[in-house]
């Protein structure tokens, strides 16, 4: 099984899409030519041409809503936000018309939306963001957020295959920093969570690149054993999987890079609340971004981004609790 | 064809547009009256209490979805606007389905799930709008990108009104469309009022001025003309399929009523109504009718009874079940494409309604 970084097991997933299914065509600005700003579209433009690896105007509303309308009429269009943040102009095409599409005429709107997300690299306010949770709260859409290079592929094979819109977070410091074996060829990873290490005294719950992160803090954390759960999927949510590894654990930290209020983890936390409370023997624990924009300087940044140190801080807290 | 589409509402007054039968316009003058006595019926069930939320209605614009919707083929797509209930009816969406659509009847088009005039019927090739606008013109856009894409002569088209000319989605849309010379027909329904707000503070220069801007024409049309709409339609769609790109045609016309139901149009002068009413497109067309002999009388009575039947079957109909209320947020199975739309036009022989789409 050849081995790929995540970028590269995005490229691969998109380039199988492209060669088995003459309605996938992938759109954004920046990605024919010049191959993407990441460079996930490396090469497509001369393999596929400039129809389906389309150069846009730089019109993210335009984007997103121009892939419903091919969409409608049969296109399984791809579209690349040259930065996650940048997708707040095309919120509107997202959340009201692609999301309320079906709900409202039974009109099925199979569009993947590429978010190249997440800090940790001088991203500053407008290039490091996390929204996921902003697309959590908006019905009829699902969200995905591969942490492995395995699942970055098959994520993007299930949701360029699902009818509906999803919302493909992509880590962007995992791009080149995550490497793994990945199968050549077409498969699906179901939008479910993974248990990413096994363990029974205390479960960190994560998801894109803070998985790494929580993998790296609990490694070895004086002798205790400790899950760590990869969600995966946001959208659907994995309840099942969350209130196993709580039932098992008993003890419960919840990382996310997004800020803090209404992230995806205060989900997780409510869900835990409301269905897992017997099961608890000490109180939730949140490691998040506080909630302000992410800063450019590199200590500014280190400061607000969860990393290791923290994670294992909450660890131990909990643990001694 | 790209040079016969400044038809003059003038020489269409005289000699027809040259491509309507005398059934073509018999057709068109129904479906005005249709779309007339359906929003009268149900303003009256408004006030009954009996369709909630609010009501939006096209009063004194029928003209505008009638004449462009009448030349549109089955395979097209359309994204239909509040004001343009003309336009289902000619796709074939019946009047008792739009009338238990306002009533938020299991009938209706969205069943329950979207209030008004917010429908499209997906198997008609129809999607509903939603209410940011215009919205809608960047799936139309899309459509028409898919089409060109896969080399199928089909256009697509939408309607919009003067107030989402300030939008971004509208720049985004006509630049996109211009841009990759798409098969797209971007209607402006210019009724001179954005809710309130009149043409003046809507915009420094006349939209349609901002075609050439884009790359691609744009024409004002007699709005209160169905004829003169259908002509333009008609010939934009021809240029269309013909690899010319798209077409901005400002239909001007008045909104004759409030924004909705609840809306008492202070803000509108009494004498811009009074010369608006000279023009009514309803009147126009059976006065066109009248003078080649068709009955116009029998033709209202005829309508009028089919909207008495469908209201009573309207309200006869059920509400929706709450029990399913949670489902369709997702779909679940594959993803069904649009259908074909009726098309009654004689210039489509052969084509009637159908059922294929893009599978």
């Amino acid at each position: 099984m050849p081995v790929m970084t995540y970028l590269q097991a995005i490229s691969s997933a998109l380039r199988e899409e492209l060669s088995a299914d003459e309605r996938v065509l992938v759109m954004g600005e920046d990605i024919g030519a010049f191959g993407g700003a990441f460079k996930v579209t490396d090469g497509f433009f001369e393999e596929f041409g400039e129809d389906r690896v389309m150069d846009t105007p730089l019109a993210e509303s335009a984007i997103i809503g121009c892939a419903v309308g091919a969409a409608i009429v049969g296109m399984r269009p791809v579209c690349e936000m040259q930065f996650a943040d940048f997708i707040s102009c095309g919120f509107d095409q997202l959340v009201n018309v692609a999301g309320k599409m079906h709900y409202r005429q039974g009109l099925a709107v199979p569009i993947v939306v590429r978010l190249p997300s997440g800090g940790g690299f001088s991203g500053g306010p407008f290039h490091s963001q996390n929204p996921e949770a902003l697309f959590m709260h908006s019905p009829g859409l699902k969200v995905v957020a591969p942490s492995t290079a395995r699942d970055a592929k098959g994520l993007l094979h299930h949701a360029i295959h699902d009818p509906n819109p999803v919302c493909f977070m992509e880590h962007k410091h995992l791009y080149r920093r995550v490497k793994g074996e990945v199968p050549d060829e077409i498969f699906e990873t179901p939008f479910t969570a993974r248990v990413a290490r096994p363990g029974s005294d205390l479960v960190v719950i994560a998801y894109g690149a803070m998985v790494d992160v929580a993998l790296a803090a609990t490694e070895d954390l004086e002798g205790a054993s400790i899950e760590v759960l990869d969600l995966r999927s946001l959208v659907p949510l994995d309840e099942e999987a969350i209130l196993d590894s709580v039932a098992r654990c008993s003890k419960v930290v919840i990382v996310d890079e997004a800020n803090m209020t209404c992230a995806a983890g205060a989900q997780v936390a409510a869900l835990i609340a409301e269905k897992a409370f017997e099961d608890l023997d000490g109180p939730v624990v949140r490691v998040a971004t506080p909630d302000v924009p992410i800063p450019f300087s590199p200590p500014l940044e280190q400061a607000v981004l969860p990393g290791v140190d923290r994670v294992k801080e909450a660890c131990r807290e909990l643990l001694a609790y | 064809m790209a040079t016969d589409t400044a038809a003059t509402p003038a020489s269409v007054e005289a000699g027809g547009s040259g491509h309507l039968e005398l059934e073509d316009r018999l057709w068109l003058l129904r479906a005005m009256l249709l779309m007339r006595g359906i929003e009268q019926r149900a303003m009256s069930l408004y006030r009954q209490g009996k369709v909630p939320g609010s009501f939006y209605d096209g009063y004194g614009q029928e003209a505008v979805s009638a004449g462009a919707a009448f030349a549109m083929a089955p395979e097209d797509r359309l994204c239909i606007l509040h004001r343009d209930l003309a336009a289902h009816l000619i796709r074939g969406v019946s009047p008792v389905r739009i009338l238990s659509q306002y009533m938020g009847r299991a009938g209706g088009i969205t069943a329950g799930r979207d209030g008004n005039v917010h429908f499209g019927d997906p198997a008609l090739g129809c999607v509903g709008m939603v209410s940011m606008l215009p919205d809608m013109m960047l799936v139309a856009t899309g459509m028409a990108m898919a089409f060109k894409l896969r080399g199928e002569r089909r256009c697509a088209l939408t309607w919009f009104g003067d107030g989402s000319t300030s939008r971004g989605d509208f720049h985004e849309a006509m630049n996109w469309a211009g841009v990759q010379k798409l098969p797209v027909i971007f209607i402006l329904e210019n009724n001179q009022y954005a809710y309130s707000t009149p043409l003046s503070k809507q915009f420094a220069v006349d939209p349609v001025a901002r075609a050439s801007a884009y790359g691609f024409a744009g024409m004002t049309v007699d709005g209160n003309d169905c004829e003169a709409m259908f002509e333009a339609t008609r010939a934009a769609r021809e240029r269309a399929l013909d690899g010319g790109g798209p077409t901005l045609i400002e239909a001007l016309t008045m909104r004759m009523h409030g924004h909705a139901a609840h809306d008492d149009m202070k803000y509108v002068p009494r004498e811009q109504v009074e010369e608006w009413r000279l023009r009514d497109p309803v009147e126009r067309q059976e006065k066109r009718l009248r003078e080649l002999g068709v009955d116009v009388d029998g033709v209202r009575a005829a309508v009028t009874a089919e909207i008495d039947e469908a209201a009573a079957e309207a309200l006869a109909g059920p509400m929706p079940a709450p029990d399913g209320v949670l489902e369709g947020v997702f779909c679940e199975s594959s993803a069904e494409p649009l259908g074909d739309g009726q098309a009654p036009w004689s210039g489509f022989a052969g084509h009637t309604a159908g059922s294929g789409g893009e599978a």
